[in-house]
C-alpha cells in the first residue's frame, strides 16, 4: 500500500484511498480536506526534510512524515 | 424537521442591539473584515475558565447598534477540548456574558472555497441565521476561479456576499445583509448525512430528555455520536457515566451497519455535500496557473536559500528591535526622572514625596519601559502573521522544535522571549495546541531577555578581567556574557522536554497546517493589533505590576526615619548649585584626561590635568563629604527597612550561593524586575541609587565589599552564582502578570515563579560550589 511519503518529486500526484485510524489525528486531516478520491500533489520538502508540503482541494498543507503515513493513496 | 426549534425572532425587539458572531477558517481575512466593520476599537477580555480571548466590537449601521463578536479561527466546529467548546457555546447561545446570537457570519476564501465549505456546512447545521462571505474575491477572479454567489446563496439557502476586506470593498452590503438576514427566521440546515443518522440524533435527543437534560440543541446531540472522545461527549459522560457509554456505542454500532462509519463518514458526507454545491457553481481552472506567491514560495522555503532568508529576517527583526526599541526605553527612563524630579521639587521631601517618585512614578515607568519593545516586537509579529511568513516559519523551523517536543510555531514566540518574555507569551496565541502552547508559556522566561544584561555587565565587568585574544576580536568578558545570554535556552531544552513528559503528557499534536498565499500586510490590521497588545499589557497586566511596584517601594522605605537623609539630601542640593563652576571644571578635566590617557607623547600635559584635577577635587570636597554622609544613611535606612531586615532574615537561605544580606535583599528588591538589583546594590554600597551598570566606582564597592568577619564578599564564585541565579530566576513581575493573563489563571504564574526559582537557586547553588572547588 503506497502513502502520501511515496511521493518523491515534485509535481508527482496521488488519489487518496484511505486516512488509517479513528483518532483525532486522522479526523482532522480528512476535516483538512483528506478524504477518499481527494486528489493531492507533492509541492516539496521542508530543508530539514520534514515537515512536507502538499497541494490539496486547491490549498497548501502541510504535514510531517508520520501524519502522512497514515494516507493512503494510489499513485496516479 | 429542523434541526434546532425555531428560535424567537428578532422582530420582537426591532430596535434592541443585535448581536452577530463572525467564525471562519484560519488566514481568510477575518480579523480584517472584523476591523473593517467595527474599526479598532474593541473590547478584549477572557472567557471564564479557559484561555480563549473574547474580543467583541460594535458599529451601528441604519440606526441599529450591532456588537460583533469575534470567534477563533477553526477549521472544524467539532469541540476537542474546552477551549474549543468556547465557539460552540456562543453560537448555541450559551455563553451567558455573550448572550443569544441574532446572526451568524462566516467567512470563507473565495480563492479556497472547496475546504472552507466543511466549516460552513457544520455551522449551517446549527439552524441559525447565516450569510455567508467570500472574501478575497480579487484573489479568487485573479486565480481565474469563477463562482456564481447567486446561485450558491439559492442552494445554500443563505445570502452570500462576495467582498474584500483588504480594500474596504462590499463592506456596506455585508452589514446590510446582516440586518435583512436578523428578521428572518432560523433556516433549515441541509440533509448531508443519510437520514438514519437524523433518526439517531432524535433519539438521542429523546434519551437525554429522559434523564432530566431536555431541550438539548440537536448540534450538541449530533456532536455526542460524531466526536468519539470528543469535549461534548466527555461533559456528559461526566452527568451520565452509568447510562450514556453503552447508548452511544449501540447508536454507533447502528450507525455503522447501516454504512455510516464514525467518525470517517463525518468528512466524507460534508466533502461530498461541498462538491455536490459546487458543482456548476464555481469553475476552477484545470490547470492551476504559477502565482507570483508559488514562486515565492520556491525561494523562501528552499533548503539553501530559505534557511538564508529566515535567518536575516530573523536577525533583521532583532536588530530593529534593539536599534528601534532602545532609544524610546532610554526615553522612558529619562522622561521618568524628569518627571520625578519635577514632581519632587513640588511636593516637600517626606513619605508622600518617596510614594509618588519612587513608587509611583517608578512603577508607572516600569511598565512604559516595555511598552517600546512590545509594539516593536508586535509589529514585526503582526506583519510576518498577516503576509504569510509566519506559517513558513513554523514550517521551515519543525523539525528543529520537534526535537524538543515542541512543534515549529513555538519557534517566534521563544525567540520573541529574547528580546522580550511579555510579547513572546503574548504571541503563543498563534499555537493552538493548548499543550504546547502552555510549554511554550512557561519556557520563554527562560529566554536570556535584555533586562539580563545589565546584571552579567556589571558582574562581568566587576570580576573578570578584560582579556582577549585574536587580536582583540575574541574577549574573556565577552564570551562569558555570549554563554549567560545562551545558558536560559539550554536550561529550557530539557524543561521543555520533562513539562512534555509530565505536566502535558499526550499524543504528539498534529502538524496539520494551512500555508497561505503570501500577500501585502495590511496597515490597519497590523496596527490594530500591536494597538490591542500593548493596551492589554498596559491595562491588563500594568495594574498588577504596578501595586507589587508600590508594596516593594512601601517594603524598603518603612519604617525608618528620614528627617536626617531629606536635610541632607537638601544640603547636598545647595552644595551643588553652589559649587557648579567646579563641578563642571571637574567635567571638563575627566572628560580631557580620559581623551589623552594612552598616549605617551602626552605624559606631561597628562601629569598637569591630574594636578588640576586633584585641586579641583578639594574644592569639592564639602559636596562629596556631604554625598557620602547622604549614601551612608540611605543605606542604613534601607538596611532597616523592612526588605532589609527580610533579607537579613533569609540570609541563611541564601549563604549556601555563597550571597551575604545585602545581595538577598538586592535579589528581593528586584522582583518587580531584574534590571533594579543594580540600583539596590549602588544604595546599599553607600553609591546612591543613581548608579548604572557600567559604573567603575559599584564594580569598585562589590570588589571592596567584606563580610562581618572581614572576608570579602564577593569571588568570581559569587559572581558566577549571581549570573546563573538571575538567568534562571523569574524577577520580573510583568512576565508573571502577563502569564496570568495570557493563561486566565494565578496557578501558572505562581507555578512558574516557583520553579524558576527553585532553577535558579539549584543552579546557583552548584555555580557558586562548583566555582568554589576549582579556584
Amino acid at each position: 500500500m503506497n502513502t502520501l511519503n511515496d511521493l518523491r518529486t515534485t509535481g508527482q500526484r496521488g488519489r487518496i484511498t484511505d486516512v488509517t485510524g479513528d483518532d483525532a489525528v486522522a479526523v482532522r486531516l480528512m476535516e483538512m480536506g483528506l478524504t477518499e478520491d481527494a486528489e493531492i500533489e507533492l509541492i516539496g520538502f521542508a530543508p530539514l526534510g520534514d515537515p512536507i508540503e502538499f497541494l490539496v482541494r486547491g490549498y497548501r498543507l502541510s504535514l510531517r512524515k508520520a501524519e502522512a503515513s497514515r494516507v493512503a493513496i494510489e499513485l496516479i | 424537521m429542523t434541526a434546532t426549534s425555531p428560535s424567537p425572532t428578532v422582530a420582537g425587539k426591532p430596535e434592541g442591539p443585535l448581536t452577530v458572531a463572525v467564525i471562519g477558517n484560519p488566514n481568510t481575512g477575518k480579523s480584517t473584515l472584523f476591523t473593517a466593520l467595527t474599526g479598532i476599537h474593541s473590547r478584549i477580555g477572557n472567557y471564564p475558565g479557559v484561555t480563549v480571548e473574547k474580543k467583541i466590537g460594535t458599529f451601528h449601521h441604519d440606526h441599529r447598534e450591532i456588537h460583533l463578536v469575534d470567534l477563533p479561527g477553526t477549521y472544524s466546529l467539532s469541540p476537542r477540548s474546552l477551549d474549543e467548546m468556547v465557539s460552540v457555546d456562543v453560537l448555541l447561545g450559551r455563553q451567558a456574558d455573550v448572550g443569544r446570537i441574532d446572526v451568524v457570519i462566516c467567512i470563507a476564501d473565495a480563492a479556497n472555497l472547496e475546504r472552507n465549505l466543511y466549516l460552513v456546512s457544520q455551522v449551517l447545521d446549527l439552524g441559525l441565521p447565516t450569510v455567508l462571505i467570500l472574501n478575497m474575491w480579487d484573489v479568487a477572479q485573479s486565480r481565474g476561479v469563477q463562482i456564481d454567489a447567486d446561485q450558491l446563496s439559492q442552494k445554500l439557502g443563505i445570502p452570500v456576499v462576495p467582498c474584500e476586506a483588504h480594500r474596504h470593498r462590499q463592506i456596506d452590503a455585508v452589514k446590510q445583509a446582516i440586518l435583512t438576514t436578523a428578521g428572518r427566521q432560523s433556516i433549515n440546515p441541509p440533509r448531508v448525512f443519510p437520514a438514519c443518522f437524523y433518526e439517531e440524533g432524535r433519539q438521542l435527543q429523546a434519551q437525554l430528555a429522559e434523564w432530566g437534560e431536555p431541550a438539548t440543541p440537536f448540534y450538541v446531540a449530533e456532536r455526542m455520536l460524531l466526536d468519539v472522545g470528543g469535549q461534548i461527549e466527555t461533559s456528559f459522560l461526566r452527568k451520565f457515566s452509568a447510562q450514556l457509554p453503552a447508548t452511544l456505542t449501540a447508536a454507533r454500532e447502528r450507525l455503522k451497519s447501516s454504512g455510516f462509519r464514525v467518525p470517517a463518514a463525518e468528512a466524507k458526507a460534508r466533502y461530498a455535500w461541498v462538491r455536490e454545491v459546487l458543482s456548476g457553481v464555481m469553475f476552477v481552472p484545470q490547470q492551476r496557473s504559477v502565482t507570483r506567491s508559488d514562486q515565492l514560495d520556491q525561494w523562501l522555503t528552499h533548503k539553501v536559500w530559505g534557511l538564508s532568508a529566515f535567518v536575516v529576517i530573523m536577525f533583521a527583526v532583532f536588530q530593529s528591535i534593539s536599534t528601534a526599541a532602545s532609544p524610546l526605553m532610554e526615553l522612558c527612563e529619562v522622561g521618568q526622572q524628569a518627571v520625578g524630579g519635577w514632581v519632587g521639587s513640588l511636593i516637600p521631601p517626606g513619605p508622600f514625596q518617596s510614594l509618588v517618585v519612587d513608587g509611583v512614578i517608578g512603577g508607572v515607568g516600569g511598565i512604559l519601559v516595555f511598552l517600546p519593545q512590545i509594539c516593536f516586537l508586535f509589529l514585526f509579529i503582526a506583519l510576518l502573521e498577516d503576509c504569510g511568513y509566519m506559517a513558513r516559519a513554523a514550517f521551515l523551523m519543525d523539525k528543529l522544535m520537534t526535537k524538543v517536543g515542541l512543534s515549529g510555531k513555538s519557534f517566534v514566540p521563544l525567540m520573541s522571549s529574547f528580546a522580550c518574555a511579555i510579547p513572546g507569551i503574548m504571541a503563543t496565541r498563534t499555537i493552538e495546541n493548548r499543550r504546547d502552547r502552555m510549554v511554550t508559556i512557561l519556557i520563554a522566561p527562560l529566554m536570556s531577555c535584555s533586562a539580563r544584561f545589565p546584571v552579567y555587565w556589571l558582574m562581568v565587568a566587576a570580576f573578570f578581567p578584560d582579556i582577549t585574544w585574536g587580536g582583540g576580536w575574541i574577549s574573556l568578558r565577552g564570551i562569558l556574557i555570549f554563554v549567560m545570554t545562551f545558558f536560559g535556552a539550554v536550561v529550557a531544552v530539557p524543561v521543555a522536554w520533562l513539562f512534555k513528559k509530565t505536566l502535558f503528557k499526550g499524543e504528539t499534536p498534529p502538524f496539520v497546517m494551512e500555508l497561505p498565499s503570501y500577500k501585502w500586510p495590511s496597515p490597519r490590521i497590523v496596527l490594530s493589533r500591536v494597538y490591542d497588545r500593548g493596551k492589554a499589557f498596559v491595562v491588563r497586566a500594568g495594574t498588577l505590576i504596578f501595586a507589587t511596584s508600590i508594596l516593594i517601594w512601601a517594603a524598603s522605605y518603612f519604617p525608618g526615619d528620614h528627617t536626617h537623609l531629606y536635610q541632607l539630601q537638601e544640603q547636598v542640593e545647595q552644595a551643588r548649585t553652589s559649587l557648579a563652576p567646579e563641578l563642571a571644571e571637574r567635567d571638563r578635566l575627566q572628560k580631557l584626561q580620559s581623551e589623552q590617557s594612552g598616549r605617551p607623547e602626552q605624559t606631561e600635559s597628562l601629569k598637569e590635568l591630574e594636578q588640576q584635577l586633584a585641586a579641583t577635587e578639594a574644592r569639592l570636597e564639602p559636596l562629596n563629604k556631604l554625598v557620602a554622609e547622604r549614601n551612608v544613611i540611605a543605606e542604613h535606612l534601607l538596611e532597616t527597612s523592612f526588605l532589609g531586615r527580610f533579607g537579613k532574615t533569609i540570609e541563611p537561605t541564601v549563604r549556601p550561593l555563597g550571597w551575604d544580606w545585602r545581595i538577598g535583599v538586592g535579589v528581593l528588591a528586584s522582583f518587580p524586575a531584574r534590571e533594579v538589583i543594580v540600583s539596590t546594590l549602588g544604595t546599599i554600597y553607600s553609591l546612591g541609587n543613581e548608579v548604572v551598570a557600567t559604573d567603575t566606582g559599584l564594580q569598585q564597592a562589590l570588589r571592596d565589599s567584606r563580610r562581618s568577619d572581614g572576608r570579602l564578599v564577593y569571588s568570581i564564585p559569587v559572581a558566577l552564582s549571581i549570573m546563573v541565579f538571575f538567568a534562571l530566576c523569574a524577577q520580573c513581575v510583568s512576565t508573571l502578570m502577563v502569564i496570568r493573563r495570557e493563561t486566565n489563571s494565578w496557578f501558572w504564574p505562581l507555578f512558574t515563579f516557583t520553579y524558576m526559582t527553585t532553577l535558579a537557586y539549584v543552579g546557583a547553588f552548584a555555580a557558586y560550589q562548583l566555582g568554589s572547588w576549582l579556584m
